[in-house]
């Protein structure tokens, strides 16, 4: 699988990352050699074979629903790198 | 220079005999472990140390063995990678993005093994978000190999490996997604082990790829391995994946010298890239258990090229979607470039991860991406159960597999290849396990001829640690002339 300029501007935009010039043309040629080496999967026959999803042997787990209050609001914001005595603070997302 | 060692335990059950003989203080313990830390330093294995709180421990501990209350672990000083979140102490996954990040809870393994009296001295260097395998891609450095400083430590756990193999502490606590604990493990003479998926909870370790990780002890006996595996094991409310089989008492259950049956993969002696010291290595394991009566035999295993392109289509999936919490906004690094949502989400991310990070974000977003979801990572699954039941098929036949833990020796710092492909394919004969959900031991099995030591892989049947570990002991004490 060969990626070019496109793909890797796609993909960089769909994980949220900006990527300098040198990182796309290393992720170009490190991610067709990567994806190339991955093709080798092709080889097995996986015909009416079930995707492996769950490792755990249990497939619902439930619990009482109780409300449980471990985190306070000031340990939730504790780590915060912009915020006030109530809130996480980010940009104006909403133009006027 | 080097102070003279003082104190050099290999298991805990000597520490607590010599304190309840009086011969030790737990506090003159903890003192050495810090004093020797501060000298070797520069080994980078240690990113914070707990100092005056493990003293403080080292004395109510201390008092508790005094009385005939102390728990289990009492005596044993521990280091934490740091990917395993402490309440009121920094975490960062080694990444700059979670640089400064103070844990808010403790993880469940934490809890668990304070509550049995263990002292906790300092938080260990790893890979960023535990992706490495040199501990390279660390934040803050590599980590020296304590044989051969001029060698890595291995990685992702390759501070709690060094920290064991130089008497930093008694034992660590690693993580494992792909050999993590194993391979550092190897490297560095030490006894790492991952247990079965979901034997150990999850609760309060930074995510990498959460079909895979597993948190397990690196230690310098397989009895500490056994004792730490039986506290931080088992059913926990706060991991709805972690399992509700019973957790055995696996330090009680050492003692087993029955006659074996285990296979050996024929493909790892005759793979590519397989160091000939460690081909004949394991061949001299393989003539040793022969030689004591166990039956040890050839199996195929047809996948193993297959293996490595499986784990990571599959882990880079699953950490590009973990690793999406990495915002900006709620904790963590944000960059001075935001200017809106989206320009916080992407500057902050860009200048937080490193380039490994970044990497495998990128590839699990494009096997994730729409029109090659189905030719990469459902077709990973898939063979994801090809292996799967390939090994346990081996495992109806056999009590256990063994292979090379690693297909080289450590190698020098700086020289990592540049070549992502060459990379991972280190991780070759750690990865079957993790695909299979596995529990599997890496013991030290000698050194090769610049005195590098090499590591041997024995995997168990799944919740099998037990007989793993009883086997692994019995092992341990093999004379290997």
């Amino acid at each position: 699988m060969k990626i070019d300029k496109e793909t890797v501007d796609k993909i960089a935009h769909l994980a949220r990352l900006v990527l300098t010039e040198e990182e796309k043309n290393r992720f170009i040629e490190e991610l067709s050699e990567i994806l190339s080496f991955m093709e080798k999967l092709g080889e097995l026959d996986t015909t009416g074979v079930e995707p492996l999803i769950y490792m755990n042997e249990h497939v619902n787990v439930l619990r009482p629903d109780e409300v449980i209050q471990e985190i306070s609001r000031e340990e939730a914001l504790s780590n915060a790198p912009l915020k006030n005595e109530a809130y996480f603070k980010v940009s104006k997302v909403i133009e006027k | 220079m080097l102070a003279e060692t003082t104190y050099n335990y290999s298991k805990l059950e000597d520490i607590q005999a010599d304190i309840r003989s009086g011969v030790l203080r737990l506090e003159d313990l903890v003192t050495f472990y810090l004093d020797r830390i501060q000298q070797l330093a520069d080994l980078n294995a240690y990113l914070e140390v707990f100092g005056e709180e493990a003293l403080a421990q080292a004395k109510e501990i201390q008092n508790k063995i005094d009385n005939g209350t102390a728990g289990k672990l009492a005596g044993m000083v521990i280091g934490l990678k740091d990917n395993i979140s402490y309440k009121g102490h920094r975490l960062a996954a080694s990444s700059k993005i979670l640089d400064g990040y103070v844990a808010i809870y403790s993880s469940t393994v934490v809890e668990r093994v304070l509550a049995e009296d263990a002292i906790i001295i300092g938080r260990l260097n790893c890979d960023e978000f535990a992706m490495g395998a040199s501990n390279e891609t660390s934040y803050f450095g590599p980590v020296k190999n304590f044989a051969d400083t001029t060698k890595v430590s291995g990685g992702s756990s390759g501070g709690s490996a060094v920290a064991v193999q130089a008497n930093l502490c008694l034992a660590s606590l690693g993580s494992d997604t792909g050999g993590s604990i194993r391979q550092p493990a190897a490297f560095c003479g030490v006894v790492g082990l991952k247990p079965t998926y979901a034997r150990v909870s999850r609760y309060g370790i930074v995510a990498y790829a959460s079909s895979f990780d597993q948190v397990g002890p690196i230690t310098r006996s397989v009895e500490d391995a056994a004792l730490l595996l039986e506290v931080i094991a088992g059913k926990d409310f706060y991991d709805s994946t972690s399992s509700k089989e019973p957790v055995p008492a696996y330090s009680t259950l050492l003692n087993n010298s029955s006659k074996r049956k285990i296979a050996y993969i024929e493909e790892t002696l005759h793979s590519e890239g397989l160091d000939p010291e460690i081909k004949q290595n394991i061949e001299a394991q393989i003539q040793l258990l022969r030689s004591q009566g166990h039956t040890v035999e050839p199996v195929s295993f047809e996948y193993l090229d297959y293996v490595v392109a499986t784990y990571y289509i599959l882990t880079t999936a699953e950490a590009s979607s973990n690793l999406a919490r990495y915002d900006g906004v709620h904790f963590g690094y944000r960059s001075d470039s935001s200017k809106d949502l989206i320009s916080t989400y992407k500057f902050s991310r860009s200048e937080g991860f490193g380039d490994e990070v970044k990497r495998r974000i990128m590839l699990g977003t494009f096997v994730l991406s729409a029109g090659y979801y189905d030719a990469y990572y459902s077709r990973a699954q898939k063979i994801r159960r090809l292996i799967k039941e390939k090994t346990e098929h081996i495992l109806e036949d056999y009590d256990f597999i063994l292979t090379p833990t690693t297909p080289t020796p450590a190698f020098n710092m700086g020289e990592q290849p540049t070549d992502p492909v060459v990379m991972y394919l280190a991780d070759i004969f750690t990865v079957g396990a993790s695909l299979a959900g596995l529990p599997a031991i890496s013991l030290p099995s000698g050194t090769n001829k610049d005195g590098l030591p090499l590591g041997m892989q024995i995997i168990g049947k799944r919740f099998g640690e037990a007989d793993l570990l009883s086997f692994s002991k019995y092992y341990s004490e093999l004379d290997k002339k």
